[in-house]
């Protein structure tokens, strides 16, 4: 029974403080994209005894000491409770929804079988989603109780833009849904353990010597959906090509002008622990979650002939591992795209999302479906 | 039972908070807290799925149009009510009261614990189950009411283009 306890909890220990740091070296990685992508030396200012250290000092001990040291600014007219409130509401759903997101199949230590996912909620990917939605209050909140106008205008704008992508990125998602069958994201990422010539019904069963030794990822079957999703999800977390509710040459800094100090700090560390977030869903749903290739739970087995026995414990490290470079190359993927994008006006936004990715989204459910039942003459099921 | 005692307490105090509050915000944000915490009574009564739904739909998406059209509109504080706005308020409360005693009386006042949870009670599949099967009129009739608003809503606004 203690033992259970101290289990879940160093594993939700683990997430967190995983999440946390990522969210942290995003920062410096960041800077570095952007002076790389820039042609410029960047972030090498603050050095200890002459270390600059790529400029790792500063971005993970120079700017935390700064952040807290500011002086931390309420504007007179504005909400003490609200504004001190919104920095939290801001950072909280986005350090949660983690949770549900499993970062390897199972590990079995000492007759004790350990599934490695925080909460295994059978809504999985619907505790996400409404985490994603709660996460609106932070901006709308923070940017009433500024009481500024371009904060204020930020805020109204934030809360459309959300609203409006929020219905795009679940509706993108259905068509993995329908596929996998479940909304347990554990579930979703062991079917992709299979291969697709397990999938493919019979009559296009002459492509599998071409296709079939692919792993049954999502992408696969999805690949309309997966970008939808992602342009969704980059919109949700407000970040350029849609960082529209902070956009500094319009409204200088939108919800966030009146913040400073470690208030700042906390608006900032949510921005990247939801980046953290939308890379290990994008990862879960799309590209086999902690799955390596051919790895089943007993080591490697080649779809053409041949296996590799592998302990258990290398297989489950090999499995985090695999989950950790896949959620860094989407982080890497989100930065790379902030630093090579301008930014959309407001009104294209909202066309963006209405007109197309939504309409696109509901296109992509329907011929999924329209086609799952098509295959049903041979289970879509291994 | 502590929790479902720590719980209700907190989402009554909340939920007052909603009707006293003078600004409108606060108000806002009491109904968003009062839905949340409703959430997670129903978590505990092992209905995972009502809950998260109730989160997605009442305090992520429903009260965000509420606080986008209060800030709109930025109304300020309200001013205090008459006496006579009070009797009414009170009376259609307990009339609505009145209303929907007979529901309870009828579900058995059933207390967490003793919640009828058995296996797949609650999960996505038994409530879609029930949704399609024995539920599909109401469910349907709530969809198409939906579409009459949203068809109303364009309407009304198409007018002023």
């Amino acid at each position: 029974m203690i033992v259970d306890i101290g289990i879940i909890a160093a594993k939700a220990l683990m997430v967190l403080s995983m999440v946390l740091n990522l969210a942290g070296v995003l920062g410096w990685i960041e800077r570095k994209a952007s002076a790389l992508i820039q042609n410029r030396i960047g972030a090498n200012r603050a050095s200890i005894f002459g270390f600059a250290g790529l400029g790792l000092v500063n971005t993970l001990i120079a700017d935390p000491i700064k952040f807290l040291t500011k002086e931390d600014f309420i504007p007179p007219k504005g909400d003490r409770l609200l504004h001190t409130l919104a920095p939290c509401l801001a950072l909280f759903p986005a350090l949660v929804a983690f949770a549900v997101i499993p970062f390897g199949d199972i590990l079995v230590l000492a007759d004790r079988t350990i599934n490695l996912q925080v909460a295994n909620l059978n809504v999985g990917i619907l505790y996400i989603f409404s985490m994603a939605s709660l996460s609106v209050y932070g901006i709308v909140i923070g940017a009433w109780a500024s009481n500024n106008k371009f904060s204020l205008l930020g805020g109204v704008r934030g809360s459309a833009q959300m609203i409006s992508y929020e219905i795009a990125m679940g509706l993108s998602v259905m068509g993995i849904l329908m596929i996998y069958g479940t909304l347990e994201l554990q579930e979703i990422a062991r079917a992709q353990g299979t291969l697709l010539r397990d999938w493919l019904p019979p009559w296009i069963s002459f492509l599998n010597p071409l296709i079939g030794w692919l792993p049954a990822w999502g992408i696969f079957f999805q690949p309309a959906a997966f970008l939808l999703f992602f342009t969704a999800a980059v919109a949700e977390t407000k970040r350029i090509p849609f960082d529209l509710p902070e956009a500094e040459s319009e409204i200088v800094a939108g919800y966030h002008v009146e913040y400073s100090g470690g208030k700042f700090l906390m608006f900032f560390a949510g921005e990247f622990a939801e980046i953290v977030t939308v890379a290990g869903l994008i990862t879960t749903l799309f590209f086999g979650g902690w799955q390596v290739p051919f790895l089943m739970r007993d080591g490697f087995h080649f779809p053409w002939g041949g296996t590799l026995f592998l302990p258990q414990l290398v297989v489950a490290l090999l499995q985090v591992g695999a989950f950790t470079l896949k959620v860094l190359f989407f982080c890497w993927l989100q930065i790379l795209l902030r630093w090579s994008l301008p930014r959309f006006r407001y009104d294209q936004v909202m066309r963006l999302g209405w007109k197309m990715l939504l309409p696109l989204a509901l296109l992509n459910v329907m011929v999924t479906a329209v086609l799952i039942v098509a295959w049903q003459s041979a289970p879509l099921k291994p | 039972m502590i929790l479902f005692l720590i719980l209700a307490g907190l989402s009554i105090v909340f939920s007052l908070l909603v009707v006293f509050q003078r600004n409108v915000i606060y108000s806002a944000m009491a109904l968003v807290a009062t839905l949340f915490l409703i959430a997670v009574l129903f978590l505990t009564l092992e209905a995972a799925m009502v809950g998260i739904l109730q989160i997605l739909v009442y305090a992520g998406a429903i009260m965000v149009l509420f606080l986008f059209v209060i800030m709109l509109l930025n109304p300020g504080l309200l001013e205090g009510r008459s006496i006579a706005w009070w009797i009414l308020g009170s009376l259609a409360a307990v009339l609505l009261l009145f209303a929907l005693v007979p529901f309870l009386s009828d579900s058995g006042w059933l207390l967490p614990g003793q919640a009828p949870a058995g296996g797949s009670f609650g999960s996505p599949e038994s409530l879609a189950q029930s949704l399609f099967t024995d539920f599909v009129l109401p469910f349907e009739i709530a969809s198409v009411l939906l579409l009459v608003a949203i068809i109303g809503a364009v309407v009304l606004a198409k007018r002023e283009v």
